[in-house]
């Protein structure tokens, strides 16, 4: 399957991100082999398969509505690249 | 921009609304970290609130629970096999990249609420569905120039999504619309209502065309609606701006637009060229959830009353006005006192005029809600029974022993009648005595009286009544006054 610029462009959108040039090249094709081998995966005859979701058929398990462990503050930023005390930092979103 | 009468007239609105609830649950809906509104930023937090990786999500019973509970109440048809869905966008304030929800098999579909139009007619507004799904966190804009900050104690709070059908045609029904489900949230306590801290949120979709058409206009969404009347004003002027683009020969764009409460204008957030693309897949982190029928009938045993079954009782049962039964089921807590206050008195229209005169009184000078209020309904009843059988006159209950009631909560109402010496007097001697000093103190009404002038018997009464502090038997003594003013 081709992949064309547009495709790139609806992806990067979606996905917030930005490719130019080189990197949109790269990205190109990269995805081109990634969905021939998604193409090789069709070559398989699956006609009156059903679509596997769930790996076993175990009922779903509920939990009461009980307050459990929490992260302090300290430890739920520790893993962020930017924060302050308080808050996890991420580049301005809306210009206002 | 004013548009004539006769132009509105040719047209339509169409509008439906989307609203998300938070719960009203302790913990979140996949993980156990708090559900609680105004704690410092980040402190309810776990590593599957966060989306780290390796976590996986176990569904609060309470979650389902509570979609049952309001699926029941708009009857709507609840579905056995429950999948989850991943819906896929990336935002600052969304952990895992996507939300957990519910895409082709909502919980709960069809069902209605019933409103009141503004002319009084009833009108069903149906459910598209209701669906479960979690809140993202907490973006804030505003606290830095630099930066977004992101608060994360909100990311994973459980939400029901209640879509209607575009069956509105007015900010006054949108208004109705969302008066009645705040009601039955808070009647079936699964979630405050409170949508200035956003516990519920509401988008208002609209279009125009005109009158009889088929085919609606193109439609826009309007967001952050921080409360009902603002749902209503951003709508209304929705409306307006619609039917003068049109007139004017433009056409709508499709937008999403925010609205402004202080200019009560909306303004342009993002414009909608394509369609929004979540690529939407079965959650693999959840087995489906399955609703027995059994599990059903559970919810059902222990549904509280509705605001719409106590309103209908109230009209068609008990005869009250329609007027008197909406101020009695506004409040879930007042409808429930209400409800056992008419197990100990006989008169249902005495009960309602006690609710809506001294209760509802006493509770605005307090500005308290009917939970604080001292006076159960069994010693409300007791004052009440005294009027009825004539112990005491229905205002000296009111007045003097009603207060003395709330203030004493641990006495009953007879003994304190007795206490403070309230029991009626309706000895002749005694009311002879006030009535001649009545009569002293006016003679010359008294001539005017036999003058021909009879409505001036109730200064006479109010008299006696001052100088009996509330206590003169009103029956007998309107009629010793007649006999002596008639002699």
């Amino acid at each position: 399957m081709e992949i064309t610029d547009k495709m790139i462009e609806k992806l990067a959108d979606l996905s917030r991100l930005n490719f130019d040039g080189e990197q949109r090249d790269k990205m190109k094709g990269d995805l081109e082999k990634m969905i021939a081998f998604v193409d090789t995966l069709n070559s398989v005859n699956t006609d009156g398969v059903e679509p596997l979701i769930y790996m076993t058929n175990e009922p779903l398990e509920l939990r009461k509505d009980a307050v459990g462990a929490e992260l302090s503050q300290a430890e739920a930023l520790s893993n962020a690249p930017s924060k302050d005390s308080d808050y996890f930092k991420v580049p301005k979103v809306l210009d206002k | 921009m004013k548009i004539s009468p006769e132009i509105l007239d040719q047209y339509q609105a169409v509008i439906g609304l989307e609203v998300h609830a938070q719960l009203l649950t302790k913990s979140k809906a996949f993980s156990s970290d708090r559900n609680e509104y105004g704690n410092l930023p980040n402190t309810n937090t776990s590593p599957i609130s966060l989306g780290h990786p390796g976590t996986l999500p176990v569904l609060n019973e309470k979650s389902a629970e509570y979609a049952v509970r309001l699926g029941l109440a708009c009857n709507c048809d609840i579905r056995e096999l429950n999948e989850f869905a991943r819906k896929n966008y990336f935002y600052a304030d969304l952990p895992k990249g996507y939300q957990i929800t519910q895409d082709t098999t909502p919980i709960c579909t069809g069902g209605s609420i019933s409103i009141k139009t503004p002319d009084g007619i009833a009108k069903n507004v149906g459910l598209t569905r209701i669906h479960m799904e979690e809140d993202s966190g907490k973006s804030i804009h505003d606290l830095s120039p630099f930066e977004t900050l992101i608060d994360l104690n909100r990311a994973g709070v459980p939400l029901l999504e209640i879509v209607s059908e575009p069956d509105m045609s007015s900010g006054d029904e949108a208004y109705a619309y969302l008066t009645e489900v705040r009601k039955l949230f808070r009647y079936l306590e699964v979630c405050d209502g409170n949508m200035e801290e956003g516990s519920l949120r509401c988008d208002a979709n609209i279009s125009v065309m005109k009158k009889g058409s088929k085919v609606y206009g193109t439609r826009v969404e309007v967001k952050n609606l921080n409360s009902i009347r603002n749902v209503k004003r951003a709508i209304e002027f929705e409306i307006n701006r619609h039917i003068s683009v049109l007139e004017n020969g433009g056409e709508i764009k499709k937008v999403t637009l925010t609205f402004n409460a202080a200019t009560g204008e909306t303004s342009i957030m993002r414009t909608k060229e394509e369609a929004d693309d979540y690529r939407y897949f079965p959650e693999p982190d959840l087995q489906p959830l399955t609703i027995s029928q059994e599990y059903i009938q559970s919810i059902k045993s222990t549904m509280p009353p509705l605001p719409n079954e106590l309103f209908s009782k109230y009209v068609d049962e008990l005869k009250l006005s329609e007027y008197d039964a909406g101020v009695l089921t506004d409040d879930k807590y007042f409808a429930l006192y209400f409800e056992e206050l008419l197990n100990h008195v006989a008169d249902a229209k005495n009960a309602t005029n006690w609710m809506m005169g001294e209760v509802k009184g006493y509770l605005n000078e307090m500005a308290i809600e009917i939970d604080k209020f001292d006076c159960t309904p069994i010693r409300l009843a007791e004052v009440i029974n005294m009027v009825d059988e004539g112990t005491m006159g229905r205002s000296l209950a009111s007045q003097q022993l009603f207060p003395l009631v709330v203030q004493h909560p641990s006495k009953s109402a007879r003994a304190l009648a007795e206490e403070f010496q309230l029991v009626q007097v309706g000895n002749e001697d005694e009311l002879q005595s006030w009535i001649q000093q009545a009569l002293d103190k006016y003679p010359e009404k008294v001539q005017e009286y036999r003058g021909g002038k009879k409505g001036i018997i109730g200064l006479f009464m109010g008299e006696v009544m001052r100088l009996s502090q509330g206590k003169a038997d009103p029956k007998i003594t309107s009629q010793l006054i007649q006999k002596a003013l008639d002699q």
